[in-house]
């Protein structure tokens, strides 16, 4: 008791007693205490100053918050898509049977915690876990036996890592992480040669009203996955009244297959904050918040070595570029692990320190954002277009893409393919480019921006990536054709975004829920023709949910329905002739309508 | 003063005042859009969906939309009443609604709206989740049961401090109303009978209190919910 009431004290100081810093107060209570129990909600609650309900609605909500010990070393093994296609099973085996105890569970003696998670950001190099926040890519069930009796032997996280970092600033002294780049096309706008502050110098010589104009002329859109134009939502922000303006960074990437801002953030972390000064340049914002998932904590140490040495070039902090006035800094914020804050107004939500619940809109965070004041949300890559834009004009960046989208677009590839990892593409490459690029044969199904996206087969392979045509935040995901895609791929993406659903909306909560059901029946060979009309029918239902998340939950079910029928067909029981298909509902309750006065 | 704008109302032209919550603006035209989350007075949240209209023809929940100048909205659509009926039935179907032995049977805000779309039966494949009935309150019940997670309770409860004593726990289809033992410590009886009030289902109950009225003589035994908008 004393230990919880002494850390607490300490950490709510850190963050200046301040309720909206809720987030960074449980994440450091639980790297001190192992855990979130009941007792430690209640007693920062108290030193807050806010109910307990609300510190246990913040904590409850993220899945990397504990409320229970998790071990002295917790270990998340990812249960993506793509986990699975690598061999996680056989990793997941191993480590159950090396530490005693089942997933979900931590073992007698204390030592190891097991526990699911959902992709974290690391389809390029599967299976991987987190332990302890550490990335543990490429597992083999040897290493994860190894990496237990490691555990039991007393070894410290450092050891259990040892020092075979990877490539580029994987190896930086601030990183250290088993982690590679994978970067196999390097593009102009993201990887290309770049020096920090270059293109601020240049911004400092132009007005605001310049600097969106050459955002605008760019026509740079939204690389997150919904496109809206950049240089627009800069000038709804400018145009917004009020002084106090705020410029967020999206990093909180989570859809499965997606890892762009993790590499991104990796090796061009200089880039991304010159970007969001670029913006705050052009709305007039004081200070910047990048959020980061929390998967991505391996990289808080980096990420703060980073801004200190950007604020010691003065390319943040006061007059920036020289220019007296220009000031603007930047803070981390880590995410709690949840799907839906990648929704700008949930982002938003959770950096106030609450559950990651979206925003009804109006107002969007252009008028009221981040403690009710104007808020540009922009994605990492987003903000590395505009600082390229900026730095080698708009036309240059027409020039590249399609009529229609322009510039470039980072692509995530994972799955069945010989060559996973980063292509950076110009707009307008097909999707039988990228296959050929990454070394990928006999595809039965490519999931093209993810669970939220849309499931394709080798008749649309033709198509290209573009707003215009096959949309895409990032993720590229190859399925070969030996995999059972309704058993392995669409029946997990119905489990994430069970998991995922932040609960609010009452079609979104309960059907994604229900959906896993009838799917679980169907690729049971249980199902019916009418189970699937019927889940085809609840897509039209959550279309009226609030927020993306809500409204393409069921994408995975409806596009394979959509493009690969015959493999529901083929797994219908009607065939056997002692399954009774479906309940004439009608027919039943034939009497009870009738003396209702019904039909 | 307040300015008045014109808008359309299922081919109606209107007045409202302007930023009046859409709602209200047509509960005063005459017509009754459903609500469940929505309460009088306490900011809307746009949880439960119900009351999505056509605002200029893109779906969007009433409770949260202000009206403005030449807004063209639509209420009653066949795609929206369908809708409406299948919200209703996933209510029904994802908790444990067992009207007859229910407090709130006559008064509660679902079985009355089950009632105007003549639900006998749920669509949608019945969960029966186990859930919690919290009687360790001295003056309030909670049976998670019954509960639709609407947050009226949340955001409409407050203690004398102005603090929170219900909020939302875990997420997605785990998601629970929790209730804080220490701000709610001191409720008095007014405020667990609102607390209750508020509550659109039989949630929320009182204490040692019950079945005043019979049931078959309760609010929406005697009218339909709706008719005091549009008999």
């Amino acid at each position: 008791m004393p230990a919880i009431a002494h850390t607490v004290k300490q950490v709510v100081a850190k963050y200046g007693g301040d309720a909206t810093r809720l987030m960074d107060v449980l994440i450091d209570v639980q790297a001190e205490l192992g855990c979130l129990s009941h007792v430690t909600a209640a007693r920062i609650a108290d030193v807050l100053g806010i109910p307990q309900v609300d510190v246990e609605q913040t904590a409850s909500f993220y899945h990397f918050f504990a409320r229970e010990p998790r071990g002295k070393f917790a270990v998340y093994l990812n249960d993506s898509v793509v986990a699975e296609f690598c061999g996680r099973a056989e990793v997941a085996a191993a480590f159950e049977d090396a530490a005693g105890c089942k997933f979900g569970a931590v073992s007698a003696d204390g030592v190891v915690g097991l526990f699911h998670t959902a992709c974290i950001g690391m389809s390029d190099q599967e299976p991987a876990a987190l332990v302890n926040g550490q990335v543990f890519p490429k597992l083999t069930p040897e290493k994860a036996r190894a990496l237990v009796v490691g555990m039991r032997a007393g070894k410290t996280i450092e050891e259990l890592k040892g020092d075979r970092f990877g490539d580029g600033q994987n190896a930086h002294p601030e990183v250290r992480a088993l982690v590679h780049n994978h970067v196999r096309r390097r593009g102009v706008m993201v990887f290309d040669h770049y020096r920090p502050g270059e293109a601020l110098a240049k911004v400092v010589k132009m007005s605001s009203g310049e600097v969106i104009a050459a955002v605008k002329a760019a026509s740079v859109r939204g690389r997150g996955g919904a496109g809206f134009p950049t240089g627009m939502k800069w000038d709804f922000a400018r145009r917004a009244a009020g002084d106090v303006k705020y410029v967020f960074c999206n990093a909180d990437e989570g859809e499965p297959g997606t890892f762009k801002d993790r590499v991104i953030l990796t090796e061009r972390p200089q880039m991304v904050i010159e970007g969001m000064a670029i913006a705050a340049y052009a709305v007039g914002a004081r200070r910047g918040v990048l959020y980061v998932r929390h998967e991505y904590l391996y990289l808080r140490a980096y990420l703060e070595h980073v801004l200190a040495d950007l604020r010691a070039q003065g390319l943040l902090g006061t007059a920036i570029g020289g220019l007296a006035g220009f000031d603007f800094d930047v803070s981390l914020q880590f995410g709690g692990g949840a799907y839906v804050c990648g929704e700008e107004s949930a982002l938003i939500e959770s950096a106030e320190g609450k559950r990651g619940e979206p925003r009804d809109r109006p107002p969007f965070p252009v008028e009221k954002g981040y403690l009710q004041k104007p808020t540009v949300v922009n994605n990492v890559e987003t903000l590395c277009s505009a600082v390229q834009v900026l730095l080698k004009g708009p036309e240059w960046y027409n020039r590249l893409g399609t009529e229609k989208s322009k510039g470039t677009k980072v692509l995530c590839v994972s799955g069945d393919c010989d060559r996973p990892g980063i292509y950076e593409v110009e707009w307008g490459f097909s999707v039988n480019d990228i296959l050929r690029e990454a070394g990928a044969r006999d595809v039965q199904a490519v999931q093209v921006g993810g669970p939220s996206g849309s499931c394709i087969g080798p008749d649309e392979f033709n198509r290209v990536l573009a707003y215009e045509d096959l949309a895409t935040g990032g993720s590229f995901i190859v399925v070969g054709k030996h995999r059972d895609l309704l058993k392995d791929v669409v029946l997990n993406f119905a489990r994430f975004f069970r998991e995922e659903s932040c609960g609010s909306c009452v079609p979104c909560r309960a059907l994604t829920g229900m959906a896993q059901v009838v799917l679980e029946r169907l690729v049971a060979g249980q199902g019916t023709a009418e189970d699937v009309e019927r889940l085809r029918a609840w897509q039209k239902i959550m279309r009226n949910n609030r927020c993306g998340l809500g409204q393409t939950a069921l994408n995975p079910i409806v596009t394979t329905i959509q493009n690969f029928r015959p493999l529901y067909d083929a797994r219908l029981a009607a065939g056997d002739p002692r399954f009774v298909p479906s309940f004439d509902l009608a027919a039943a309750v034939q009497d009870y309508d009738a003396a209702v006065g019904k039909g | 003063m307040a300015s008045f704008v014109r808008f359309t109302l299922d081919g109606k032209t209107c007045l409202a005042e302007e930023g009046a919550q859409l709602v209200a603006a047509a509960r005063e035209a005459g017509v009754y859009i459903p609500t469940l989350c929505n309460y009088p007075g306490i900011p809307p949240k746009g949880a439960c969906r119900i009351c999505t209209v056509l605002v200029n023809g893109i779906p969007q929940t009433a409770c949260t939309t202000k009206v403005v100048e030449d807004m063209n909205v639509a209420t009653t659509t066949p795609e929206l009443e369908a809708f409406r009926r299948s919200v209703v039935e996933i209510l029904f179907a994802e908790g444990n609604h067992l009207c007859p032995s229910c407090e709130r049977s006559g008064n509660c805000e679902l079985q009355a709206l089950a009632y105007r779309y003549r639900v006998t039966v749920s669509n949608f494949p019945y969960l029966f989740p186990k859930r919690d009935v919290e009687a360790w309150h001295p003056k309030l019940v909670k049976d998670h049961n019954r509960c639709i997670q609407c947050k009226r309770c949340i955001r409409g409860i407050h203690n004398a401090a102005g603090h929170a004593i219900f909020a939302f726990g875990k997420r997605g289809d785990k998601v629970v109303i929790n209730i804080d033992p220490d701000t709610s410590k001191d409720i008095d009886d007014e405020l667990a009978q609102r607390a209750m009030d508020i509550c659109p289902v039989g949630a929320i109950l009182r204490k040692g209190k019950g079945f005043d009225v019979p049931i078959g003589r309760r609010t929406y035994d005697r009218a339909p919910i709706g008719s005091e908008v549009r008999p």
